[in-house]
């Protein structure tokens, strides 16, 4: 009590307007994020477009460059796809089964979040290259290369964005109403019914957001593909390689474009997927 | 959703997801753990206690630790103002949180070199942000930015400000409320956020790698050492630097879940 007295006493005697202070905080933070955040964005925006929408046309239409886009693209949609799929079963067996070591897969789920990008990259080069059993075996038997192939890229992608659509569902999908599913069976439907008419609507969005946000992240993914992909120009060089490479060769001026292009996917899908979840969120909380 | 004893259909989709799971996040480790051990402890050994490699080593952790304490410090901050305030714009400065997540590293790493290279538009910045770990610095600080935010933001709008008013209508200081009052109550969220920091951070390669240069012995980060290593076929070295590099990875992600279970606990 006397503690608290003196608190006050001392409180009183200062100057306490918290006003100023909090107008200081509010303006860190506000400069902060822009400097870190915006500023990036924006160098990159006039970068690239700096010398006109021709130039820029130009930058990107290369063969070279335009294959390492779309590289990106088709590779890291592919995988969300698969990830969709995937992802979802993985947080069904999570939430719905009881078994033994399923708090070990639910932590080695995280890995990917935790294993630097780079070492993904050599662990898969170890597992699936060419010198190696497995390698050899998949190349000979099955005629599949892995290593410094677009498969090879495809999996480096899946392995990063595995985590991402699981840690998206799974609250959702452990939140789901019993009884609605109760309802469903005591009418008759079957589990897969049950599944597609009454599960599978109210998990879509979050299955869509983690898909998205895995294709956002493995647009841009560098570490593990310049590894496993052996950057050959034209066939297994992504965007993020193909803008590495002209940097380190100081050809400054031909990155500029590639970027703008993958930057400006990654940024409208993550902003997309954001103001999309909200107003799904919003919808059905009005609903009920 | 009740859970269940497995039933037939259960054991097939248990199946499936183990097979998946082993073959995608566990077989890769396990091929990484024999090749390096493949000649006994003492190549992996005498490859990590390289003077070389503990030097690139001790460039990657001090990176991490100042990044994440600086993201610690300044993601407080941003959180309670995201939080507590309002104002015109606060949304989208709320979504520009995430982005870090999904702009490729490399890209950033080209923006500093653009902003502070050779002929960049800054060249004549006081402190020397292009090939230099200062630069390296800010990067580290950017790609791993949004996670003690995001961990904190909802800890933070659960509590509600009662507490916090309380505190100071009592006479508690600014600082004397935030340290007896916010501090206990995201005490948990933070350490979380900053461990995920530092696992983002030690493995940071694609922007350390544009913005250092890779300069043997001044901004060789653990990362791209492994990088060089590969290409000059110093096997043992880059194996090795990337099993330590998992290992550390392995125990934040104990780090991670036991304190996972903390948080839940309150």
């Amino acid at each position: 009590m006397a503690q608290a007295v003196a608190h006050l006493d001392n409180g009183a005697s200062q100057e306490r307007n918290p006003q100023m202070m909090f107008w200081g905080l509010r303006l860190s933070v506000i400069i902060y994020l822009s400097v870190m955040i915006l500023m990036p964005i924006l160098v990159i925006s006039v970068q690239g477009l700096r010398d006109g929408w021709d130039i820029f046309w130009v930058s990107i239409s290369r063969p070279v460059a335009w294959n390492a886009i779309w590289l990106s693209v088709w590779t890291a949609g592919i995988m969300a796809i698969i990830n969709i799929v995937m992802g979802t079963t993985t947080a069904y067996v999570l939430v719905r089964y009881r078994f033994w070591g399923k708090g070990i897969l639910n932590s080695l789920i995280d890995l990917p979040f935790a294993i630097p990008t780079l070492v993904t990259g050599v662990m898969l080069t170890l597992l699936y290259g060419p010198q190696t059993p497995l390698g050899s075996f998949l190349d000979d038997e099955l005629g599949i290369k892995v290593i410094y192939s677009q498969t090879g890229i495809i999996l480096a992608l899946l392995f990063l964005g595995y985590p991402f659509v699981i840690r998206s569902v799974q609250p959702v999908m452990a939140k789901l109403d019993i009884a609605q599913q109760e309802a469903s069976h005591t009418l008759g439907a079957s589990q897969f019914t049950t599944f597609r008419r009454v599960i599978l609507p109210a998990l879509l969005p979050a299955m869509i957001t983690g898909g998205l946000l895995s294709f956002a992240r493995a647009l841009g993914e560098f570490g593990s593909i310049v590894i496993i992909s052996g950057n050959i120009p034209m066939r297994t060089q992504t965007a993020a390689v193909y803008v590495y490479a002209q940097v380190e060769g100081d050809k400054m001026a031909s990155a500029s474009g590639v970027s703008l292009v993958i930057l400006s996917i990654a940024l409208f899908t993550t902003l997309g997927v954001n103001f999309w979840y909200k107003r799904n969120r919003r919808v059905n909380r009005e609903r009920t | 959703m009740k859970e269940r004893n497995l039933s037939f259909g259960g054991i097939l989709l248990l199946a499936i997801v183990l097979i998946y799971a082993g073959v995608l996040l566990l077989a890769p480790v396990l091929a990484l753990v024999s090749n390096t051990f493949q000649n006994g402890f003492e190549p992996f050994w005498n490859a990590i206690t390289d003077g070389e490699a503990l030097g690139t080593l001790w460039l990657s952790i001090r990176l991490a630790v100042l990044a994440s304490t600086f993201n610690a410090i300044l993601g407080v901050m941003v959180a309670w103002v995201l939080v507590r305030h309002t104002f015109w714009g606060k949304g989208f400065l709320n979504a520009l949180v995430d982005l870090p997540l999904v702009i490729s590293p490399v890209i950033v790493g080209y923006v500093m070199i653009v902003l502070f290279g050779r002929l960049g538009w800054l060249k004549d910045f006081p402190i020397k942000l292009a090939f230099s770990w200062e630069g390296m610095l800010v990067l580290t600080v950017f790609v791993s930015l949004p996670f003690v935010i995001r961990e904190i933001q909802p800890v933070l709008s659960g509590m509600g400000k009662e507490q916090e008013e309380a505190a100071f209508t009592l006479g508690a200081t600014p600082w004397g409320t935030f340290w007896r009052v916010v501090f206990p109550a995201i005490r948990h969220a933070l350490t979380y956020g900053i461990v995920l920091t530092l696992a983002r951070s030690l493995g940071e390669f694609g922007a350390v790698a544009v913005i250092g240069g890779g300069t043997q012995g001044s901004t060789e980060s653990a990362t791209i050492y492994i990088y060089r290593s590969l290409n000059d076929r110093n096997y043992a070295g880059a194996y090795s630097m990337a099993l330590l590099l998992g290992i550390i990875s392995v125990v934040i992600l104990i780090i991670m879940n036991n304190l996972r279970i903390h948080k839940r606990g309150g």
